[in-house]
């Protein structure tokens, strides 16, 4: 599916010929230290972000051909939640509900939100929020989700949920890419480890840090 | 793809209306501006007649800038526009649904409150539809060009202060051809011409500026 990527940021290199593959049903981890490009390579798969080499190809065609056609297969949870404050739950999905035509009711009652659907956003706790983004994610009804630190703010209960709804996402073929710092429920799983920063001593503050003490002296 | 792009216009404005006080800003402020010119100018009905047309113009533009910079900028801000683009409509059909949001809560109320300006500063009432017919296209004309100008300065350190230096000068012929009909119709002469001008200047943006405002906004998530 990837092949060979890389991913410039600024001057920094994070991501440096990483390839991988994921076949229907399959499961992929990212895990690495912070800052060794595992959301970079989320939005890379999402499409948002284009590779500054290699290719992505989706069933053997590359994705950059028609990116809002791969838009459409794509389920992507980021770190933010995505929620404006002064909607309720329903209205904050119904947009996504319509794209991807997935049923609100069921989607609610996945993430087990059903009975706060009528509230403001802004009323929601951390966890709430983030289970809000979990039903967006199953409305799209995607093929691939692509699952950014997933687990995020949620306790044991809505973890539980979480596995159970990416189980029942590659029981029926789909494909789900995570990146995650703590365990995750998701059965069997290939793993992928980002190194991190390539060049350890000039990373992401040292060029700013070196050009601070210049200034000093 | 239109139920979509229906939906995502609705979407706004049901978020205009929850924030009705942003929206009447920009409002409230075209009609304040407004009223600050025969304070400054002094009380002669002829000079306020003679410059209302520009008073007016000037000022709808100023306010429609008003809500440009949050126009993209918090969809951006709360990770919103990363849902956006993976809707599966073109980028340029999301900006151009934000766009129709923007003329449809900023251009509209500002066409209404044009009117009590017009009638206010002495312009003659039958001068009022040329008025309202170079204010509907203009408004237009502004919220295509200003949503262009607002995703190509999106994520760049104080986009709001360059947001006005981009688009002010783009959306000068608009002001040009707006302003001179009403004066032409006040002092008799041919307005048509001006107005098919705007209407051309509309023509022309319709297509092109959702073009370059979908490619902003890609660039902006990149």
């Amino acid at each position: 599916m990837a092949e060979s990527l890389s991913v410039f940021r600024g001057d920094r290199l994070v991501l440096d010929d990483v390839s991988l593959t994921l076949e229907r049903g399959g499961a992929l981890l990212l895990t690495g230290p912070n800052g060794a490009g595992k959301s970079t390579l989320l939005r890379v798969l999402a499409g948002l972000r284009r590779p500054d080499g290699g290719a992505l190809l989706w069933d053997g065609e590359p994705i950059t051909h028609d990116r809002t056609a791969h838009a459409a297969r794509v389920a992507y949870l980021g770190h933010q939640d995505a929620l404006k404050p002064s909607l309720t739950v329903r209205e904050n999905l119904a947009l996504f509900a319509r794209a991807g035509g997935g049923d609100m009711d069921a989607a609610l009652k996945a993430v087990d939100l059903l009975h706060l659907s009528t509230l403001p956003a802004r009323l929601l706790s951390a966890g709430q929020k983030r289970r809000t983004a979990l039903a967006r994610v199953l409305l799209a009804q995607a093929p691939l989700w692509l699952l950014d630190e997933p687990s995020l703010g949620l306790d044991a209960a809505a973890v539980e949920l979480l596995g159970q709804a990416i189980a029942t996402h590659r029981a029926q073929g789909g494909l789900v890419v995570a990146t995650t710092h703590v365990p995750l429920p998701l059965g069997e799983v290939s793993h992928l480890a980002l190194p991190g920063m390539p060049d350890q001593s000039r990373g992401w503050w040292g060029a700013d840090e070196t050009d601070l003490r210049g200034d000093a002296a | 793809m239109m139920g979509l792009f229906c939906a995502l216009v609705a979407r706004d404005l049901r978020l205009a209306l929850r924030h009705g006080a942003d929206t009447l800003g920009a409002v409230l402020f075209f009609i304040l501006t407004g009223t600050l010119f025969p304070l400054a100018l002094g009380p002669s009905p002829d000079l306020l007649r003679h410059m209302a047309p520009g008073i007016i113009w000037v000022c709808a533009l100023l306010a429609a800038l008003l809500p440009l910079d949050r126009l993209f900028g918090a969809e951006l801000e709360d990770g919103s526009l990363d849902q956006l683009l993976l809707l599966g409509l073109p980028p340029s059909l999301v900006a151009l649904a934000k766009i129709t949001a923007h003329w449809l809560t900023t251009g509209v109320p500002l066409l209404l409150a044009a009117v009590p300006l017009a009638i206010m500063l002495g312009l003659p009432t039958s001068t009022l539809p040329i008025l309202l017919a170079g204010l509907l296209l203009g408004s237009m004309v502004l919220s295509l060009i200003g949503g262009m100008g607002a995703s190509i300065v999106l994520g760049a350190r104080r986009g709001g202060v360059l947001l006005p230096l981009l688009v002010l000068p783009l959306i000068t012929p608009a002001l040009i051809f707006g302003a001179a009909a009403i004066d032409a119709a006040r002092t008799g002469l041919p307005w048509a011409p001006d107005l098919e001008l705007l209407g051309a200047f509309l023509a022309a943006a319709i297509p092109l500026c959702p073009l370059a405002a979908g490619a902003g906004l890609r660039a902006a998530v990149e």
